[in-house]
């Protein structure tokens, strides 16, 4: 039996390598797929939580997530074929039209 | 056998989200991640959410990998940075900064011992599926709208202008 403390440490590390990844690359397609290892990360912590105060709300939770995630990646992928499209690369650093 | 199942599946995972930020190329991150994701649908069936855990491979593993492998070969973008680097402690700064972030993370979450609830093993999917079309039943159906809007925003801005 593994102490749920095992499972959220995992997470809480999955959760800090996916933000360590958005803070320091800049090819926005690796951004995404960081982001979606945070979303993972924090699915995991909701199957632990919904394993260990055995309620099934946790599950039903992660469905959510993943709908979301599943969409999130969809459109975030169309906005970087649209800034290819526009700018001819996808380093973020060359994404600065807002910018002063 | 579950302690041992656990910590070969919580290392590669980490080995392999180690891999998706540092591979410069961003095929050989995609396919990290894929590792990651059917790592982490291991760790799901250990507790017990075998539902989840097939979702988690056909949607992240199946859908979102191939669709991020689609994308970054369409694009041709696979070494599309670090070609010069005015930020030199980027990643260093960063590091830290994460490293921080588990410290704080980690702290809130220790406290938080639990013993095993009620076993959801058993008629995981009916219980599922109960809870979804019940008291969920609003949220499940959202998900729908949502998924609809994402499609239809997806098609409106990866289209091509007509007048160009």
């Amino acid at each position: 039996m593994v102490p749920s403390s095992y499972y959220l440490i995992l997470s809480a590390i999955l959760f800090c390598l996916g933000a360590v990844g958005v803070l320091v690359r800049r090819n926005a397609l690796v951004m995404l797929m960081s982001v979606e290892m945070m979303l993972n990360a924090v699915n995991l912590t909701l199957i632990t939580y919904s394993h260990f105060l055995g309620d099934v709300a946790g599950q039903v939770f992660v469905l959510m997530v993943m709908a979301v995630a599943a969409a999130e990646v969809a459109v975030g992928l169309a906005i970087v074929v649209s800034l290819f499209r526009h700018k001819g690369t996808t380093d973020v650093d060359e994404m600065s039209l807002l910018k002063w | 056998m579950d302690t041992v199942l656990f910590f070969i599946l919580a290392i590669v995972a980490v080995a392999a989200g180690v891999g998706v930020i540092a591979q410069r190329n961003a095929v050989r991150s995609a396919l990290f991640l894929l590792i990651n994701f059917c790592c982490l649908a291991g760790l799901y069936v250990l507790l017990h959410a075998q539902f989840v855990a097939v979702v988690q491979v056909i949607v992240y593993a199946g859908a979102i990998v191939v669709l991020f492998l689609f994308v970054v070969m369409l694009l041709g973008m696979e070494q599309a940075e670090e070609t010069l680097d005015p930020l030199r402690y980027q990643w260093i700064v960063g590091g830290l900064l994460g490293i921080l972030l588990l410290v704080g993370v980690v702290w809130a979450l220790i406290p938080m011992q639990m013993g095993p609830g009620p076993d959801l093993a058993i008629d995981n999917v009916r219980l599922l599926g109960a809870a979804l079309l019940t008291d969920y039943v609003i949220p499940f159906e959202l998900a729908s709208v949502v998924l609809l809007v994402a499609i239809i925003g997806a098609v409106v801005l990866a289209k091509r202008r007509l007048e160009e």
